[in-house]
């Protein structure tokens, strides 16, 4: 195992589910309870140093028990070096806490996650939808049951009604 | 073309009579002054930044003066894909130019949203404003542009100035 996954791992006991390396990528998966814990430990603790939000993204993995995956890269400027964290969320409970709080940068990047697949994010200042307009209702186009060609919004052109001629 | 029409010759060899008619001279000022409008949204305004640039020089047609306004101009070039959330802007730029106003769909996405059969994808730009010439290509290059331009230039020399466009044409879209 990675030595920055084995830390993780000590650290967090309780909380770590699994850990993967492929080509020097180092992946950790944490229930989500502990999620905002450990991203605080990736960012505070000396030898980690994550002080970089690179991404926050989803997977829909729509066969699976807990149907999403919220996924975060962080990188480390000083010490240059990178790790993903995962944690997986279940359909009913939609929900993971935010890390707005540790990185102000995973602001619009959690929006956008709520946009496409609709996993909220708790003490999110301001979560809104970011890339749909805020008044969009066909759900959230990302997801795996969502029709590839939608569900009508871009074949509806409401606003030629308003146009003056 | 018919333009113009010299009358005889006089005793020097100089032309002393000009016949045209009002409305191919109205046309004729039209092409040779088209002032496009900056509309780029994808990889289409790169091509559309090369064709006004100096190896390619759009001023030749007369169409090389970009306005950043829709009030300053008459031929908006829509390059590039279309997004839904995109649309009522460009309607509200079409809306805002003056007449004539003329529109043309450079490359795939615009005239037909291309590959990105999506969500969010407007298939095609003529389902909210009227487009007069489709330029194919992913993206056209510059001559294929100029090609379009040509063939703006020939259906405006078509157009009946002093005739009002019946309703029927001028909503269509709307129905």
């Amino acid at each position: 195992m990675h030595q920055l996954a084995q830390r993780v791992q000590d650290t967090f006991p309780v909380g770590f589910v699994s850990s993967t390396e492929w080509r020097g990528d180092v992946s950790v998966t944490v229930t989500r309870e502990k999620v905002h814990e450990v991203a605080q430990f990736l960012h505070d603790d000396p030898g980690m140093d994550f002080d970089y939000i690179v991404h926050v993204s989803s997977v829909d993995w729509p066969d699976d028990e807990e149907r999403f995956e919220v996924v975060w890269e962080f990188y480390s400027i000083r010490k240059r070096q990178r790790i993903r964290l995962k944690a997986r969320v279940p359909e009913p409970d939609c929900i993971v806490d935010s890390l707005t709080d540790i990185w102000k940068g995973a602001d619009f990047m959690e929006r956008e996650v709520y946009d496409m697949m609709g996993i909220r994010f708790r003490n999110h200042p301001d979560l809104r939808r970011i890339l749909m307009p805020d008044d969009y209702t066909e759900g959230y186009p990302l997801r795996k049951d969502f029709p590839l060609r939608g569900k009508g919004w871009r074949d509806t052109f409401d606003f030629l009604d308003e146009v003056p001629r | 073309m018919g333009l113009i029409q010299l009358g005889r010759p006089d005793k020097d060899g100089s032309p002393d009579v000009i016949t045209t008619t009002v409305e191919k001279a109205v046309n004729w000022a039209r092409k040779g002054s088209l002032w496009p409008m900056t509309f780029g949204l994808a990889c289409c305004a790169i091509e559309m930044i090369a064709a006004v640039s100096s190896r390619y020089d759009m001023d030749r047609y007369g169409a090389g003066v970009f306005r950043a306004s829709p009030r300053q101009s008459d031929l908006m070039i829509v390059a590039g894909t279309v997004c839904r959330r995109m649309a009522p802007v460009i309607r509200k730029i079409y809306d805002q130019m003056p007449e004539p106003k003329y529109v043309i769909a450079m490359g795939s996405c615009a005239t037909s949203g291309n590959i990105y059969d999506s969500y969010s994808v407007v298939q095609g730009v003529d389902r909210f404003v009227p487009v007069d010439i489709y330029v194919p290509g992913c993206p056209p290059t510059p001559e294929a542009l100029f090609d379009g331009i040509l063939k703006l230039q020939e259906r405006i020399m078509q157009k009946r100035v002093f005739v009002t466009q019946p309703d029927q044409v001028k909503f269509s879209l709307k129905a």
